[in-house]
């Protein structure tokens, strides 16, 4: 059959050539992989749920089994996940799937591009890999962000009402964007139609042909690998598609499938019925974004509510934390190939990768973002974090502000020095290969010599 | 017979003007375990403790039946507590504190009378901001936390939301509608918790966690003991 298939597609040397490709065979080069079945989940059980959601904000009676909101005025769209939770065969369990897929999709993204970030695997030639991928990170979060907000419920809403502060808070145009995002003034009934628009249809078919980008580039530049013995700017070492990377993959998807199924149906999240139905008046205390969104939500937590004017214009106070802030993150992380072949000078094309601690200036730089990042993520968790440490919420963003400001740059310089003196001690991390060698003496016996 | 009827009346009004025996042993009791704090009148010691005068039977019912009093530490949050007291020691102290002045008395309770749907929005508008929408509680700022309401009786529910304890303000409820609030949180701490192990039920922030530290960290170990570092040599 596949001869047949082969022959008549004249395939016959691409797909033999394409079955001896040959994949790196270290396990952070698997991480990109988790990702990626983590969305064929993702739009799998996503397909599920698109069956029975409406997206519709229409005021019905909820007359559904979960007793404590059985009368209630709730929107269709609320109305069907309450089915979907409780009265579809599976509903509820695909629908934490579907979420629990969410956050880790979101998660082994950004470890992904942290591999790539600290091994320099951005390098020329490819950069234009880096923002395709940066572009699909942006995407996640757009996804995250409407799929959280689609059913509509107590927590969703207040999550969209700060989305719509933040827009509006966009000096000069805010207002106008906003307006035109949200189709009127917040709350609208448009917005669940848009989103739904959004996270079933663009953002998935955008992600889709970048993934497809993605892959064929990678594909046609061949993989980086780590140096080692015989590994050279020229050549890729490691094991074939066919049979040994085809079976790894399919046994990595089949552990995330494992890993996700076992979280969607044994631990709850998003229990949307505690929650109960959006309403424009009410807020529910410990209200957190997902949490790739926590860090923002936390930046709008240690900001103080500074309104500076600005050329006769009042700048709302979420605009720093909640706008700018990510904006510049964004922009440095998306052009950062740009950015450091400026700084180094260095424009030539790299297959072989860094350690991280070859380049301790770039480590401590990711080392250092990656601490501002989780110190705000952090924040944004300050009032649960009080409660369990059982210290006062006060305190704790008092904390929290100071720790912006010294945890970064004190982790950077600390991760800077280890790099150096591991560079220098010449030690390879891993124990492969000491730092000496044994030579034979003119005596005929063995002396040991530092490797050079 | 003057003697005699004199006497008569020496003991009627001593009878008369004297407290019952109740508020006499209730008195005691609060003398030796309150009102180092409390002020031996009720009146309250600056820094210890505030007046009783306004507190009220339902108060002191809810302060002593979840064994918040007698405090230990009066800077610190009064919690909840094994009652250190017999339920007829209790019902002395209370109906003490309540002769001290006004205050609301102890509520009547129907939980069975609560209507759920009512009760759920009551709590999500009223409560939920402190307690959390599972009530599994939170912090509500200056070194406070609104408890967990899973340990709670229906009467203490009650009494909570007349008296206002610690940070909590005073709701003003009809009996109705607080029958409905205490129907839906008995219905919270009965019910099983749809769709498997319930992770503090305070939303995301734990679910990150987890997301983070068993699914994700999960699968990366398994990654790093399977396939390790790479053994493919150069050929
Ligand atoms: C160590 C000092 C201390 C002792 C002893 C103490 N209390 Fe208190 N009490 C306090 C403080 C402080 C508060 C306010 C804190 C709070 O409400 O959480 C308080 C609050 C109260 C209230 C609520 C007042 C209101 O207006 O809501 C009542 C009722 C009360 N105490 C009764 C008692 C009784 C009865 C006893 C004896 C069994 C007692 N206390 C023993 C310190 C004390
Ligand atoms: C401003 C925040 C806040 C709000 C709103 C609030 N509470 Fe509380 N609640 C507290 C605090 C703080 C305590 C602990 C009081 C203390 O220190 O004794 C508490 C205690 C309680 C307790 C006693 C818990 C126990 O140990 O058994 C109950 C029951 C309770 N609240 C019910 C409610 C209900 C019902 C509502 C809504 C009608 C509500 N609360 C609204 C802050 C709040």
């Amino acid at each position: 059959m596949i001869r047949y298939v082969e022959s008549r597609l004249g395939l016959d040397s691409w797909g033999r050539r394409a079955l001896r490709k040959v994949f790196p065979d270290h396990w952070s080069f698997l991480i990109g992989e988790i990702a990626l079945f983590c969305f064929i989940i993702l739009v799998a059980t996503g397909t599920f749920l698109t069956l029975f959601y409406r997206p519709d904000a229409a005021v019905v009676t909820y007359e559904g089994p979960y007793e404590p909101l059985r009368g209630q005025e709730v929107s269709a769209a609320f109305d069907s996940v309450m089915r979907l939770s409780f009265e579809v065969r599976a509903g509820l369990v695909m629908r934490q799937i579907h979420h629990w897929a969410a956050l880790v999709f979101v998660a082994s993204t950004v470890v992904h591009m942290c591999r790539v970030f600290f091994t320099g695997a951005f390098r020329r030639p490819r950069e234009l890999n880096w923002i395709v991928g940066f572009t699909m990170l942006m995407l996640a979060l757009g996804l995250g962000f409407t799929g959280y907000s689609l059913p509509d419920d107590l927590l969703s809403g207040t999550g969209l009402r700060i989305g719509y502060s933040a827009l509006i808070s966009i000096p000069f145009a805010g207002p106008y964007i906003a307006s035109l995002a949200f189709g009127g003034e917040f709350p609208t009934e448009n917005v669940i139609s848009r989103l739904f628009v959004l996270h079933v249809m663009l953002l998935p078919g955008l992600t889709i042909a970048l993934l497809g980008a993605h892959l064929a580039i990678l594909w046609r530049q061949k993989h980086t690998q780590y140096r080692g013995p015989g590994r050279s700017e020229s050549n890729v070492v490691g094991k074939g598609l066919w049979p040994y990377q085809a079976l790894l993959s399919l046994g990595v998807m089949a552990l995330t499938a494992a890993v996700l199924a076992l979280m969607g149906g044994l631990v709850q999240i998003n229990p949307i019925w505690l929650y109960g139905p959006f309403d424009a008046t009410t807020v529910s205390a410990p209200s957190q974004p997902d949490w790739y969104m926590g860090w923002l939500d936390g930046a709008t937590r240690l900001f103080p509510p500074w309104e500076p004017t600005v050329f006769g214009v009042t700048i709302p106070s979420m605009f720093l934390p909640a706008v700018l802030l990510p904006g510049l993150f964004f922009t440095v992380v998306a052009l950062w190939p740009f950015i450091e072949r400026r700084l180094t000078n260095d424009a030539a094309e790299h297959h072989l990768l860094d350690s991280p601690r070859d380049e301790p200036g770039r480590t401590a730089l990711g080392v250092a973002g990656l601490l501002f990042f989780t110190v705000l993520t952090l924040a944004g968790g300050n009032d649960l974090i009080a409660l369990t440490l059982d210290i006062q919420v006060e305190s704790m963003t008092r904390f929290f502000r100071l720790a912006m400001f010294v945890v970064p740059p004190v982790g950077g310089a600390l991760a800077y020095r280890i790099c150096r003196q591991l560079r220098d001690s010449r030690e390879h991390p891993l124990g492969r290969g000491s730092g000496v060698v044994l030579r034979r003496t003119e005596q005929g016996g063995f002396e040991e010599v530092p490797r050079s | 017979m003057l003697l005699r009827s004199l006497l008569a009346a020496v003991v009627t009004t001593i009878a008369l003007a004297a407290p019952s025996l109740a508020q006499q042993s209730g008195r005691e009791l609060y003398e030796r375990r309150c009102a180092s704090c409390h002020g031996p009148d009720g009146a309250g010691r600056e820094g210890l403790g505030p007046s009783l005068t306004g507190a009220g039977a339902a108060a002191a019912d809810y302060q002593l039946r979840t064994g918040r009093m007698p405090l230990q530490n009066p800077q610190a949050q009064a919690v909840r507590k094994p009652s250190v007291f017999s339920e007829e020691e209790t019902r002395l102290l209370v109906s003490f504190v309540a002769s001290l002045g006004e205050g609301p008395p102890i509520p009547s309770v129907d939980p069975g009378a609560g209507d759920l749907s009512s009760g759920q929005s009551l709590f999500i508008a009223n409560c939920a901001a402190c307690h959390g929408a599972g009530g599994n509680g939170g912090a509500v700022g200056n070194n406070a936390a609104a408890p967990s309401l899973y340990a709670s009786e229906p009467q203490t529910m009650a009494e909570a939301m007349v008296s206002g304890p610690g940070q909590m303000p005073v709701f003003g409820f009809s009996e109705q509608e607080r029958n409905d609030i205490i129907a839906f949180i008995s219905y919270l701490q009965t019910s099983e918790a749809p769709g498997g192990i319930d992770i503090g039920g305070t939303g995301p922030v734990p679910e990150g966690f987890v997301g983070w530290f068993f699914g994700l960290t999960g699968l990366v170990m398994v990654l790093v003991l399977l396939v390790g570092t790479g053994s493919s040599r150069a050929r």
